[in-house]
């Protein structure tokens, strides 16, 4: 395997990366005592890494390339393992419902809200599901719903002193008008076009959020907004916490119920249509006009719930937790799980808020890891964690006696 | 003293505009030849950048004259960001080139966020205030309350620079071939164009370019730091987008558009919303012409 010529090609980019990285890893420049600090033991590292990784990278690659042969000529083995994750399927579900169920009880306060944090991914995750994995429109601005419903509860709790539950439908009414009307002027816009336009408008909505001082009160937020409780119970924090825990699970779980509906629906297929081709499915008659809008919007609804949710957890929002990273976070949660499997954007979003409360002692390198984990993902494994297995029928012979 | 603000307006508006330019032109140039919306394209900027800052510190500590300085720190930057944009394509996007075009801007959103806490981690998250190197020019004196010597430089650099790359664009041997790529890629391997070295090519060019911007924005700012990349690379995309991406007289014009929009709605309307100016004059037009300003309309087949 160590061939000469590997162990060159290695050297050589070894090199490579220390040329690369040298001013901005060796060198720091103190410009208000100017001195210039020099950090040598940076560069070995890199070199050392960088010999080692390309070894690695190349094997990967070459990996990759093969793979793609070897995985056809054992489709048979596939179906086998199908077959076992369906039998297993019962006892796991009851496992799981116990594990959720129990959870907040023997676990800290910590680890709930924690829990809660990534459910409200796992919602958010299938809401831009249906836009981006079902029907195929990149979707750069969701943050912006979920600041809508957010804003809803926030605003409405202030001025007029509405409850939870009753902001809880308003908040994703509202962020669905809000996706019917970004809806509707991108109608004609596609891929990429598509994506800067929504990205857009997610920004213009954090934007006014922000300046707006009469409306919204800025960047300053808005503080004191209650918690969800039930028919006047006044709960202390604990408790609350718990609560809010298990409307989470509730609503993960309605999620997932539709979504899956909607998935195998008219509607649903009409997306998936759209999404494998516009002009193809326009002319099998599907209503694109519809469909799209239709999309942006029940998109949009889930983000509205979790908006809610997410004013009501934290009891205080401002227009910095809806910046384009955050639409972002929630498209990687998408990608990296499974785009178009509910399986898969529930692992994704586990992943996604679990991994770095995990890695919080390295929590610095968190984001340089996540930048690269994304370009290793897209690269090794494009269709994510849990890949979406399509529904196909199966043609059995007449009297193959099975 | 009204007709002055005008002017200033127009001024600051067209600086913001060639910078734009500068870096669009990698947006546009990546996209028309590989189909890819490199969104790591802003970072390389910051690179850029903070190279140039690196280079001085040191040198200044040498007490060298200034403009050889500038010089210097400017040719560094050009050279490590053509490097970097070399080796990002290798990495992230190669690979990729048979991809959806969903996993190639997942794998650059995930460079992007590498890059930024790369430099976050190697150097620091604070603002650095970046070195005045270029004296005042003289001639400069009587229109100082208009353009400020950094100004004109941007401006008058944007300008060679833009010229220079429209001649290698056209009448070049690369340039044709790098035209013939985004026209048709197989077919441009057909006859016998080397892709791989047309399409680094471009990185090379699109990285220098954003260099360029990079040093010299920093340079009339005065201070730069790690996330510079972010904003200053969406505004590019949008500037790309608005003139219709693919094409390069379009990412010229969709910037300067862009620029004068930022520059006079912040003056004459609110400076509280200098952001959103561009993403709502890019929503207006895009909704009149949903291929942007130059972009060519393609007919889709089934």
């Amino acid at each position: 395997m160590f061939k000469l010529n590997e162990i060159k090609k290695s050297f050589l980019t070894s090199i490579w990366f220390m040329f690369l990285t040298f001013p901005i890893m060796v060198i720091k420049v103190n410009t208000i005592t100017d001195t210039v600090e020099w950090r040598w033991k940076n560069l070995a590292y890199v070199g050392i890494g960088a010999f080692i990784l390309s070894f690695v990278w190349r094997w990967a690659l070459d990996r990759r390339a093969k793979g793609g042969k070897a995985k056809k000529d054992k489709t048979g083995f596939n179906d086998t393992i199908l077959s076992r994750t369906s039998q297993l399927k019962l006892p796991a579900i009851i496992g799981l419902g116990l594990l959720v169920v129990f959870l907040p009880f023997f676990s800290g306060m910590y680890t709930t809200s924690i829990v809660t944090t990534a459910l409200m991914y796992v919602i958010l995750g299938l809401g831009l599901n249906v836009v981006v994995g079902l029907g195929g429109l990149l979707h750069l601005g969701y943050a912006a719903f979920y600041a809508v419903g957010a804003y809803t509860y926030a605003l409405l709790h202030y001025h007029f002193g509405i409850s939870f539950w009753v902001a809880l439908p308003l908040g994703a009414l509202f962020s669905a008008v809000l996706g019917l009307l970004i809806g509707f002027p991108v109608l004609r816009l596609r891929g990429d076009y598509l994506a800067i336009v929504t990205l857009a408008f997610g920004e213009i909505t954090r934007l006014v959020l922000e300046n707006w001082n009469d409306f919204s009160f800025g960047p300053s937020g808005i503080a004191n907004i209650a918690r969800p409780g039930i028919a006047g119970v006044k709960m202390k924090l604990p408790q609350a916490t718990i609560f809010i825990y298990f409307i989470a699970i509730a609503m993960v779980i309605l999620t997932i119920f539709i979504v899956n509906r909607l998935e195998n629906s008219r509607v649903g297929r009409a997306w998936e249509a759209m999404r494998e081709d516009e002009i193809a499915s326009q002319s099998m008659g599907i209503d694109i006009t519809k469909t799209k809008l239709l999309a942006f919007s029940i998109g949009a609804v889930w983000a509205g719930f979790v908006g809610v949710l997410f004013a009501a957890k934290t009891t205080f929002i401002n227009p910095a937790s809806f910046t384009v990273w955050e639409s972002i976070t929630v498209l990687c949660v998408v990608v990296i799980g499974g785009m178009g499997s509910i399986p898969g954007v529930i692992v994704g979003a586990l992943v996604f808020t679990l991994l770095p409360e995990l890695l919080r002692s390295v929590s610095e390198y968190r984001m340089l890891v996540f930048g690269i984990a994304l370009v290793i993902m897209m690269i090794f494994r494009p269709g994510g964690l849990i890949q979406k297995t399509r529904k196909s029928y199966k043609f059995k012979e007449e009297g193959d006696g099975k | 003293m009204e007709l002055d603000f005008f002017f200033q307006l127009l001024m600051s508006g067209l600086t913001r505009g060639s910078i734009y330019a500068l870096i669009a032109l990698g947006y546009t140039m990546v996209y028309g030849i590989v189909k890819l919306i490199n969104f790591a394209h802003g970072e390389i900027y910051m690179i850029g950048a903070f190279t140039a800052l690196i280079v001085s510190g040191v040198l200044s500590m040498y007490g060298m004259n200034p403009v050889f300085i500038f010089l210097i720190a400017i040719t560094a930057a050009i050279i490590y960001s053509a490097a970097y944009g070399v080796t990002l394509e290798k990495i992230a996007y190669a690979p990729l080139r048979k991809a959806p075009r969903l996993s190639a801007l997942i794998s650059a959103i995930g460079m992007s966020m590498f890059l930024q806490n790369y430099v976050l981690l190697a150097q620091t998250s604070d603002f650095l205030p970046f070195p005045e190197l270029l004296p005042e020019f003289g001639f400069l004196d009587s229109v100082k309350s208009i353009i400020s010597t950094n100004q004109f430089l941007i401006l008058v650099t944007t300008a060679v620079v833009m010229v220079l790359l429209t001649l290698f664009i056209k009448f070049s041997r690369t340039g044709k071939a790098m035209r013939a790529t985004s026209q048709d890629r197989d077919m441009a391997q057909l006859v016998g164009i080397n892709i791989n070295k047309v399409i680094s090519i471009t990185f090379v060019i699109g990285s220098s370019l954003a260099a360029i911007g990079g040093v010299l924005i920093s340079s009339h700012i005065g201070q730069i730091n790690f996330y510079i990349g972010f904003i200053a690379g969406i505004k590019a995309f949008v500037a790309a987008v608005l003139g219709g991406i693919g094409s390069i007289p379009g990412a010229v014009l969709g910037s300067f558009v862009l620029g004068i929009t930022e520059s006079f709605g912040t003056g004459y309307i609110s400076s509280d919303y200098e952001d959103a100016f561009a993403f709502v004059i890019l929503i207006v037009i895009l909704i009149f012409k949903p291929s942007g300003l130059l972009g060519r309309k393609v007919s889709e087949k089934v």
